[in-house]
């Protein structure tokens, strides 16, 4: 009951929030917020006995039904949507946006989406809330978003949609291969994908591969990304990277990986090396971006590509890692992304050549960002460090075929490369000649909020990762 | 049976009413009421029909058949109607000055569309189908001073005659190699016969000749300018429930009695699917007016319906009625949105979100409906006919191609969304929406997202 209470919170409270208008708005969007929080929360409580499920019948002729189940993955990806959403909404509260009814009408139901994908176990059902949880973001990026972001958000839906809809195509020839067609169930999918002969599983993993790989994105799916998240205001670039990111993540370890093995083994490393070409080729792309918002864009794509890899080959404590760092990734991500819209706001600019010295003018926030800065690149005593470290060993104990010393190499160079960019990115906003804010402020409470909240969860997985370490284990047990 | 005989004395009614009343709004309502009369007796057949005994539903010398499907199919389709009259009753009210005889042809359509769900004979199919076309090309001409009108309407016709004249031959050599006109006849004589040359090139004329009723390529040329000259109010029915009739009309002819041969016609007809999904689609992303645009989008959307024809089982009847119901509700909302606006192009939509908040959505629900985004009917219309064809197996090319094709089509159906949200511009309404309007929008609104929670609702009886 608490996990179907998971996607109707937020789901009722959008729909309010677009007929109650512009006033109180914003003021429903926290409540709703804190309430789905902790609902997740007691969701990832719950999960440490035992493992919270909903059923119900939806459509019978069809066979498929509203099964969704919470295991550590999903519940700890509830839990990351969850702070994500009430963190954005917390960092926009002294903000005024445009007919604020619709604005955070729209986050909330791309919150019930999401939720939604998380914890799903009927693919129809995951397949219906894959495509919600995008439209209520298109309508956020091409309605507050930059100037040119008709076109560049039309190009981010299409993109996505032609994903989806191979993704469809795979789903139906897999569910015909189950003899009287009775069950969408997760079970069934998997039972039905994995019993296929290797020729079909090959055809098949790229319908499905493609569909996850453009929301990762994987290298070279990845176009329409950064110029999305340039271009959309920053509460829903949050939600973008932070979380609609995971979904092709997530929808690789719960549906693909399971349902066709055969195929993932014979493409496997080819993937790898996409992800690999990914790493080295976003992390230098975002060497030379001057403008911060891209290069956080091109940063993540770079941390995307290492935990893709990382996911194909085969190893117990690199999926583990893949799982703990997308947790992590989420949260330091919204961090980063909280920062650049408060040096947007003071300074007017996201332009590196035109900011510096906010360790002078704005002390407070230079510390949030330097701490945010280092968990990204992974410093040991964040949360980063003990992701990045479990991905490490994955690549090198896996199961797989691909190269060990060069994937890890590679990859290890993107992490060299990371500290470099992000580094620089801190030297040359943080030091340097102090430019004078707009309206001159340091954090103000919200953000503080917003700012403390992230910064918490960062040190503290960082200091004892353990309850994230346990919530994820009895996944990879299965 | 009930129905057939009440949709005929309902015209005939209206022809009356129209010579004493002269007020027209009084002639619409008089209309509304009947249509929602005629829907009460529909749901009567339904119940009354309760056993599908073979032997009690057949009429007419066993010309008709009026099964529980027929008959559910008709209810839908009334409903659909009805909701057309209300939405648009005041645009017909506009057209010209005899209205009284505007609904009066939509009855005899009706009628036509009775017929054909439920003929059990090749005669009954041609009776049925004629009884469809020619009210249909005096609603093409009705606005007689317009050039367009006239045009569309003459264009109808004489395409339409040499339709109907290659339906008949394909009849005729069919009744030659099956010595039947009844469809359980022909197919048990067909699959006796083994393959007859007489009778293949029956079965490719009936098709080629339905082929041009719905619409699908190559004989689709008369659409745009049919659907683009006609009034506007008369178009949005001709592309939605006429159309529906006629695929049911497909169906019911290539499934009981050319199934057994289904070897020998399914690639033509996948061929032809696949065109009209191409032009369709393809075509419609070049134009500039939302109207032609819907004249094209009909066409793509009949390559999906033709899917249905070319799988042979239980999915494709079911998959037909849930299509028929999402597209011809979907479309008839977005026509209503598209006759408030006075231009008609893209830019007409431009800051509509502004201007009229629900008139906006509303047509955004009928857009992700056309679309086939999740939870509306589109959907799982969409869906269901994938599932179908799935399960003949063999066509799976197809398939993909059609997902490429709803992937072209995401684009031009989202210009109009594009426009009224995120452009700016003060679009200028052709007259003011009423309260009326606004609850009939809402709850067309309503029910294509019912049908995309809850399709099991309108599948019950089938």
């Amino acid at each position: 009951m608490v996990l179907i209470l998971l996607i109707l919170v937020p789901l009722l409270s959008g729909v309010l929030s677009f007929a109650i208008g512009n006033n109180g708005a914003k003021t429903l969007a926290i409540i709703s917020s804190m309430i789905t929080l902790i609902l997740s929360a007691w969701v990832s409580g719950a999960n440490y006995s035992d493992v919270v499920s909903y059923s119900q019948e939806w459509i019978p002729r069809l066979g498929t039904r509203i099964d969704l189940l919470a295991d550590g993955m999903s519940s700890m990806l509830c839990l990351l949507t969850g702070i994500v959403t009430l963190v954005v909404m917390l960092s926009n509260a002294n903000k005024e946006v445009e007919r604020p009814g619709a604005f955070y009408g729209h986050m909330l139901l791309a919150q019930a989406g999401l939720m939604g994908v998380f914890l799903s176990v009927d693919a129809l059902l995951f397949y219906v809330f894959w495509e919600l949880a995008l439209i209520p973001v298109y309508f956020l990026c091409s309605q507050w978003g930059g100037e040119k972001r008709i076109p560049v958000t039309f190009k981010f839906f299409v993109y996505t949609f032609v994903g989806s809809l191979m993704l469809l195509a795979a789903l139906i020839y897999i569910s015909l291969q189950n003899p009287g067609m009775s069950s969408y169930s997760w079970a069934e999918i998997v039972r039905a994908g994995s019993s296929l002969p290797a020729s079909q599983q090959q055809w098949l993993f790229w319908l499905v591969f493609i569909a996850f790989a453009i929301k990762m994105p994987i290298f070279p799916f990845h176009t329409w990304q950064p110029d999305t998240y340039e271009q959309s205001p920053t509460p829903v670039t949050i939600i973008l990277s932070a979380l609609m990111v995971k979904m092709g993540l997530f929808a690789v370890l719960r549906w693909l990986l399971p349902t066709l093995p055969l195929g993932v083994a014979y493409w496997g490393n080819t993937v790898i090396v996409l992800s690999v070409i990914g790493i080295v080729y976003a992390s230098l792309l975002a060497m030379v971006q001057t403008d911060i918002k891209r290069l956080i864009a091109y940063s993540s794509i770079a941390h995307m590509g290492l935990m893709c890899a990382v996911a194909f080959n085969y190893s117990v404590v690199g999926m583990h890692g893949v799982m703990v760092q997308m947790f992590n990734h989420g949260i330091n991500i919204t961090g980063m992304w909280l920062i650049v819209s408060m040096i947007e706001d003071r300074w007017g600019t996201r332009d590196m050549s035109r900011l510096g010295g906010m360790a002078v003018t704005a002390p407070r926030m230079a510390v949030a960002f330097v701490l945010i800065a280092f968990a990204n690149i992974a410093l040991p005593l964040t949360n980063g460090f003990v992701g990045e470290f479990m991905l490490f060993n994955g690549l090198f104990y896996g199961d797989g075929t691909a190269p060990r010393i060069a994937t890890m190499a590679i990859g290890g160079l993107g992490v060299i490369l990371g500290a470099a960019y992000t580094l620089k990115m801190v030297q040359r906003t943080t030091w340097g000649n102090a430019v004078e804010m707009n309206n001159a402020k340091d954090l103000s409470i919200n953000e503080y909020a917003g700012i403390a909240i992230i910064i918490c969860v960062i040190l503290y997985l960082g200091i004892y990762p353990r309850p994230l370490l346990d919530l994820t284990a009895s996944v990879i047990a299965q | 049976m009930k129905a057939i005989i009440a949709t005929t004395i309902c015209g005939i009614i209206l022809m009356f009413t129209g010579v004493m009343v002269n007020n027209k709004k009084s002639v619409s309502t008089i209309a509304a009421l009947l249509f929602a009369g005629l829907l009460g007796i529909n749901v009567w057949d339904l119940v009354t029909t309760s056993v599908d005994d073979p032997g009690k539903n057949l009429f007419f010398n066993d010309m008709l058949r009026i099964d529980h499907f027929s008959t559910w199919f008709n209810t839908v389709m009334t409903g659909c109607t009805l909701i057309y009259v209300l939405l648009l009753g005041k645009e017909i009210r506009k057209v010209g000055a005899h209205v009284a005889e505007y609904f009066a042809l939509i009855f005899f359509i009706l009628c036509g569309l009775y017929l054909l769900s439920g003929y059990n004979n090749l005669l009954m199919m041609f009776i049925g189908i004629e009884i469809l076309s020619i009210p249909q090309y005096i609603l093409a001409g009705s606005d007689k001073r317009n050039l367009k009108s006239s045009e569309a309407a003459l264009k109808y016709f004489l395409m339409g005659s040499f339709s109907t004249g290659i339906m008949l031959m394909g009849i005729t050599l069919l009744y030659g190699a099956a010595r039947s006109f009844e469809l359980m006849n022909i197919a048990a004589m067909l699959s006796a016969d083994g393959l007859n040359p007489m009778a293949l090139a029956g079965i490719m004329f009936i098709m080629v000749a339905l082929a041009f009723k719905v619409s699908a390529a190559p004989m689709h040329m008369w659409t745009p300018d049919v659907y683009d000259g006609a009034p506007t109010p008369f178009t949005a029915f001709m592309a939605t429930v006429v159309k529906a009739a006629a695929f049911m009309a497909f169906l019911r002819l290539f499934q009981t009695s050319f199934s057994n041969l289904s070897g020998h016609w399914t690639l033509v007809l996948a061929i032809i699917t696949a065109a009209t999904l191409l032009i369709g689609n393809v075509t419609a992303v070049f134009q500039q007016s939302v109207k032609r645009m819907l004249a094209y989008s009909s066409i793509a959307q009949a390559g999906f319906m033709l899917f249905a024809v070319l799988a042979v089982n239980n999915f494709a009847w079911q998959g037909i009625l849930i299509y028929a119901i999402a597209y011809s509700v979907a479309t008839i909302g977005m026509f209503a949105v598209l006759m408030k606006l006075k231009d008609y192009t893209y830019d007409g939509f431009n800051g509509l979100a502004k201007k009229d908040p629900l008139l906006a959505f509303a047509a955004s629900i009928f857009i992700f409906s056309l679309a086939g985004i999740p939870l509306t009917g589109g959907f799982i219309a969409k869906y269901y006919m994938l599932l179908a064809v799935a399960q003949q197996g063999q066509l799976m090319w197809l398939i993909i191609f059609a997902l490429l094709m709803a992937a072209i089509s995401v684009y031009y159906y989202f210009r109009v969304i594009i426009a009224m949200y995120f452009k700016q511009g003060t679009p200028e309404l052709s007259s003011p929406v009423t309260g009326g309007d606004r609850f009939m929008l809402i709850l067309t609104c309503a029910l294509v997202i019912l049908l995309g929670i809850a399709p099991q609702l309108f599948l019950n009886k089938v």
